[in-house]
């Protein structure tokens, strides 16, 4: 599809038809700071997990942890799609997510002088 | 048998932190982030239904416009269990319910100001005084830009004494971490924060 289109043309596919119309994902709200790891890569899902190209891209970028502003950005995703796929990916087991900790309050006095060390590491 | 969530302190997952970016218009934002991230900074986009924040019906959809909100964000890993995002905040003061989200469990936040227009970064100080989000201000010290005292910018900004307000360049490196280090240490110091 993309030999005779280009970044021009604009999305070809309206956003939420990725998702198959839905705008919540299934369980967890997916904070854009959740990180996200694949537990194997969509071939191993099989052809029977019914991924779409893009759940089969989430899975190719995360073999390494990465955040889910991240998944999004380099998708080129709206965050709300991004949430819903990850959200079938996580039924199926096939993405462990990680919560920010602590998600509703600030981080403790133990993870802010972490923070401090490893910037000045920088 | 996976889990979909790992429990704290267990799992290869690393837990994120974050840290706001906000200012007004070309005050530095993205170039601060750029300065200290290891990654170019990256863009992510919320599609917002207008009328619909908040409320689940989805019955009249057909009236709500849809806006995209955009924030630039960078990655620093602090160790292996650590990774700190800086969040530029969308400059567009009527998207104050994706501050929300931004701010919500957020270290703090910096508060770049341009002398040349001041003004610019009263709705972020507004903001992060009304939600009690820990802030510090960093005056971008542009090219040209006359410098000024940070007590007169304090004075100008009318802010509570206890806010550090510090020169910064926010092309610079070294510049840019010290400042997140200072937001980070006035938290540490001011906040009644968990051990």
């Amino acid at each position: 599809m993309t030999e005779w289109l280009d970044e021009e043309a604009g999305p070809v596919v309206r956003p939420y038809a990725m998702t198959r119309g839905r705008t919540r994902p299934v369980g967890g709200d997916f904070d854009l700071i959740a990180i996200v790891m694949a537990t194997g890569s969509a071939s191993e899902a099989g052809a029977g997990a019914g991924l779409e190209p893009e759940h089969v891209a989430i899975l190719d970028l995360c073999r390494r942890p990465l955040s889910v502003a991240e998944i999004s950005a380099h998708l080129d995703l709206p965050v709300g799609i991004v949430r819903v796929l990850l959200g079938d990916l996580q039924t199926s087991g096939l993405v462990l997510t990680r919560a920010p900790q602590p998600a509703m309050e600030q981080p403790s006095k133990r993870v802010l002088l972490a923070v401090i060390d490893g910037l000045r590491a920088l | 048998m996976v889990s979909g969530h790992s429990e704290a302190g267990q799992g290869p997952l690393p837990t994120a932190v974050k840290i706001l970016v906000a200012g007004g218009f070309g005050a530095g934002k993205t170039t601060l982030v750029g300065a200290v991230s290891e990654i170019r900074p990256l863009r992510t986009e919320e599609t917002i239904t207008e009328e619909s924040t908040g409320i689940d019906d989805l019955s009249g959809v057909e009236r709500k416009s849809t806006t995209t909100v955009a924030m630039d964000f960078g990655r620093i890993t602090i160790n292996s269990e650590l990774v700190l995002y800086l969040f530029g905040t969308p400059g567009q003061d009527r998207f104050w319910f994706v501050w929300d989200e931004l701010a919500l469990g957020a270290i703090g936040a910096v508060v770049l100001a341009d002398t040349r227009r001041l003004p610019d970064c009263f709705p972020s100080i507004d903001y992060f005084e009304r939600r009690n989000t820990p802030f510090i201000v960093a005056v971008n010290c542009f090219d040209g830009a006359a410098r000024h005292d940070p007590d007169e910018v304090r004075a100008a900004l009318d802010i509570d004494a206890s806010v550090p307000v510090m020169l910064c360049d926010a092309r610079r490196k070294e510049s840019s971490k010290e400042v997140l280090i200072a937001l980070i240490q006035h938290v540490v110091e001011s906040e009644a924060v968990s051990v």
